[in-house]
Parts: structure tokens; C-alpha cells; sequence
């Protein structure tokens, strides 16, 4: 259907969303693929190296087929830059959310978005404060989406460590796989927020999943290479890849306090960004 | 590799944890919605030899969209009654709880679909009808007939549990590592 909105600021970031939603769900980025395509090529384990082979065949099906990688299409997590010369006002927000609307129907995604409490699907990914939109001051005007299924959502943890703990944030991020097992579908990659608050330090977590995952400084591979000790494996059912990567995002903080949060991220670590076209 | 045909018989009672089997035939999706209207109302199927999918499809136009497997344990609690019912094997992913090994002793397997693998099992899906439909696409109890749906035996009908195995081993390492850490900072 024709929309007469879409001429506007409002439009052109709905048309931008969901072209970003659309390509995230069916085509995982390159990075990510090439970090799959490392760790079945380095897997030892038979049971392992069959599940990596059934998750790269997968990615190749989903793409043939234009259909989304997973049945849990997730709820989008929205990131927008925003040049000095555009004001930050409601339409953008709006822009966004015709965008979900639009790609939930079109592509299809799975109506996930639910009231807290009485459990009542909205039909469409959208509801109140969903999806969340982070906005960033940049150059390009610029959507950037990542699909959190809720699999790995569900793992991820929040600890207000003490100053003196610095040393223990590599266990408290293996400890987070130990407990979480296959269920956030491994090999994950995991986002770790370090410092800040306590709500800054969740955001800064999932900030780092959208960093490329096919490096890692020392710190990030030291906290891997633990994490890859536990072998958990692909699913749970053991083997060398547990993690293909963990990405480390840092903010300041308080002298008296530690936050650390894990954002856990399943094997289909979907994002894509779409610049708007003005 | 196993190749298993649907309804199941004595035939998983030889599966042991950790053997690759294919699956033909029909399965029936049900994530805890259904498990709930089922305890309540009956089950829509004959549950003699059948299979249960933990899977919330993506469906249009009568035809399977996606179709991964959901997250296995949330259903701990609410599975004795189909394998009492005769249910001869349960697919999804992570693995189960204590009682539902119990469950499957000497009657029926657990086996691991590759979660998130939701187009390539579509691939291998055709769908054949549709019960409890009011529940919502997730929650509704999909007829789906598959063709060699690629799986592993999570956990067989003789207590072997490849999860609760590669935990303890996961458990084990997690102490080695940082207790010898702790060591150092004390």
C-alpha cells in the first residue's frame, strides 16, 4: 500500500528499518560467518563439528530460500546515528516502529512482542518502549538493527562486582556460560560491559555485539580462551567452540563500584545498518 | 548415521546418547501452551509411537516458514503425561531436567535438533494440518511431515544425558581454572 508518509524524514527511516530488519533476519554479516567458518575448520570434536556443519548449512538455505536463519526472529534492537543538521524529534521513533511493523508482515518475522503480564501478543513487534532505539550522535543519518532472540537474552547477567574484583570479571563472564549450558544455543558470543552504571553497563554489553567478532584484543581472547575451556560446545553438547568470540565494551565508573554485565548472543549474531536516504 | 521412521517403536530403546539418527515421518509441534491444553483436554493426536517438537514455526499461507527448535527445558515439568501417553521421542534443543531422564527410561529419547537451524529444517518440512490453532502461531500444535531431519541423541531411554555429561565436565574445568585463581589473590 502506497504511504503517503513516506516522502518524509518519518518514511525514508521506516523504509531504512525495514530493509535493515529484512537483511539482519536472512543474511548473517560477514564477520560473523567467517568466525563459524574458522571454528568448524579448528573443531575436533565429531558431534561438534556436525552441528557447525548443520549451522553453516543453515546460513547458506536461509539466504537461498530468502527466509529468516531462525524461527526466533527476535525483537529489534534499533541503533541510529544522527547528523547535526536532523533534529531529534518523534518521528524518527515513529519511523522506526512502521518499519518493524512493515518487515514483521512482509518478511515474515514471528510476532514476539507480549504485555509483561498478561502475556497479550501485539501482533506486530511493536508495543510500549518496543523496540528500544538507541540514538547516537554521527556523520550519515544511519539504522542500524540487531534481532535479539530470547534463547540467549535469557542467559545474559548483571553483577555490581566490588573495586577490588577487577581480576574475577573473567570468571563472572565464564560462570555465565557455566550456568547458561546449550540453552542460549552456543557457540555464543559474548558482549561484556565493563563499568559505568547500572543500566549503562547492560547497554555497553549489547553495544559490543555489534563490534566485528572476528578479532579479538588480548583481553577479549584470554576471557574466550576460558570460556572455551569449559567445553560446553556447539549446543550443549560438547566440543572446543563454545565461543567465537567476546567483546569487550568499557565506560568509567564510580570508585566505589564494579558493574559488569554479559549479554549472550546465540551463533546467528544478525545485525545489518542501512543508511537513510534523504 | 540412523535413519528412524515415524510412529517410533522398541527401535529407540537402542539409540544411546550421543549417536547421529535421521528422522522421516510425522511430528507434532507443542512448546508449553500446548502442553498445558493437552494435560487439560486431551491430546489431538494418537501419541502411540509419535513425536513432539519443541518448535514455535514461523507459518504462512499453509506452508512452514521456519521452523527451529525452542528451548527444551521450559517443558520439564509438563512431559511425563505424553510419554505415559506413549510418545516415543521428544525433539528440541538444550536438554531437559532430572525427572524427564526419568521419564524416558526404558521407553523413549530426547533428541538434539541444531537450534536456531530453523530454515534447514523448514527445507525438510511439509505442512500437513493444525490443532489448537486459537493458541497463536507459536503455541499451536503443528501436523508437520519431515524428511530426514538430521539429530542427535541428547539424552537415550537408558539415563544417558549427553547435556548433564558435558556440564559436569564443564563444572569440573570452571573449578580447576579459577579456584587456582582465587588461590593467587588470597
Amino acid at each position: 500500500m502506497a504511504n503517503p508518509a513516506d516522502s518524509t524524514l518519518s518514511g525514508s527511516v521506516a523504509d531504512a528499518t525495514e530493509l535493515a530488519l529484512t537483511e539482519a533476519e536472512i543474511r548473517l554479516p560477514s564477520d560473523v560467518l567467517t568466525a563459524l567458518t574458522r571454528a568448524a575448520t579448528a573443531e575436533r570434536d565429531e558431534i561438534a563439528r556436525s552441528e557447525l556443519a548443520t549451522i553453516l548449512e543453515n546460513i547458506a538455505l536461509a539466504e537461498e530460500r530468502q527466509v529468516p536463519i531462525c524461527q526466533d526472529t527476535g525483537v529489534p534492537v534499533v541503533y541510529i546515528t544522527l547528523p547535526p543538521d536532523i533534529p531529534l524529534t518523534s518521528e524518527i521513533f515513529d519511523g522506526v516502529r512502521e518499519g518493524v511493523r512493515r518487515a514483521t508482515a512482509a518478511v515474515p518475522l514471528r510476532p514476539n512482542v507480549v504485555d509483561p503480564i498478561t502475556r497479550r501478543n501485539t501482533g506486530d513487534n511493536t508495543g510500549v518502549g518496543m523496540p528500544a532505539v538507541h540514538v547516537t550522535p554521527g556523520e550519515r543519518l544511519t539504522v542500524t538493527v540487531l534481532p535479539k532472540g530470547a534463547g540467549s537474552e535469557n542467559a545474559s547477567r548483571i553483577g555490581m562486582l566490588l573495586p577490588s574484583q577487577a581480576g574475577d570479571i573473567p570468571e563472572f563472564v565464564a560462570e555465565t556460560m557455566l550456568i547458561a549450558g546449550g540453552r542460549p544455543c552456543p557457540p555464543v558470543i559474548l558482549g561484556v560491559g565493563i563499568g559505568g552504571t547500572f543500566d549503562t553497563v547492560a547497554a555497553l554489553a549489547k553495544e559490543a555485539l555489534l563490534l566485528p567478532v572476528d578479532t579479538m584484543d588480548d583481553y577479549e581472547q584470554a576471557i574466550c580462551d576460558a570460556v572455551n575451556a569449559l567445553g560446553i560446545g556447539p549446543m550443549g553438547l560438547g566440543g572446543d567452540t563454545t565461543a567465537l568470540a567476546v567483546k569487550v565494551k568499557r565506560a568509567d565508573c564510580h570508585t566505589a563500584s564494579l558493574p559488569v554485565a554479559v549479554n549472550v548472543q546465540c551463533w546467528a549474531c544478525r545485525r545489518a545498518t542501512v543508511e537513510v536516504r534523504r | 548415521m540412523i535413519n528412524l521412521t515415524t510412529p517410533l517403536g522398541d527401535e529407540v530403546l537402542d539409540l544411546r546418547a550421543g549417536d547421529r539418527v535421521t528422522l522421516t515421518g510425522t511430528i507434532y509441534t507443542a512448546r508449553d501452551e500446548a502442553h498445558i491444553r493437552m494435560m487439560e483436554e486431551g491430546i489431538p493426536f494418537d501419541p502411540e509411537g509419535a513425536v513432539v517438537y519443541h518448535c514455535g514455526p514461523v507459518v504462512q499461507e499453509g506452508r512452514i516458514v521456519v521452523a527451529g527448535p525452542t528451548t527444551s527445558a521450559r517443558m520439564n515439568t509438563l512431559t511425563g503425561f505424553l510419554i505415559d501417553a506413549g510418545v516415543r521421542a521428544l525433539i528440541g534443543k538444550g536438554g531437559m531436567g532430572r525427572e524427564v531422564v526419568e521419564d524416558l527410561r526404558g521407553r523413549a529419547v530426547y533428541l538434539a535438533f541444531t537450534g536456531g537451524c530453523a530454515a534447514l529444517a523448514a527445507a525438510r518440512m511439509t505442512l500437513r494440518g493444525v490443532y489448537f490453532e486459537d493458541l497463536g502461531m507459536a503455541e499451536a500444535v503443528w501436523i508437520i511431515e519431515t524428511d530426514h531431519l538430521p539429530l542427535t541423541v541428547g539424552i537415550d531411554s537408558h539415563g544417558g544425558d549427553l547435556f548433564s555429561a558435558v556440564h559436569e565436565k564443564a563444572k569440573t574445568q570452571f573449578h580447576q581454572r579459577f579456584n587456582i585463581h582465587q588461590d593467587n589473590v588470597s
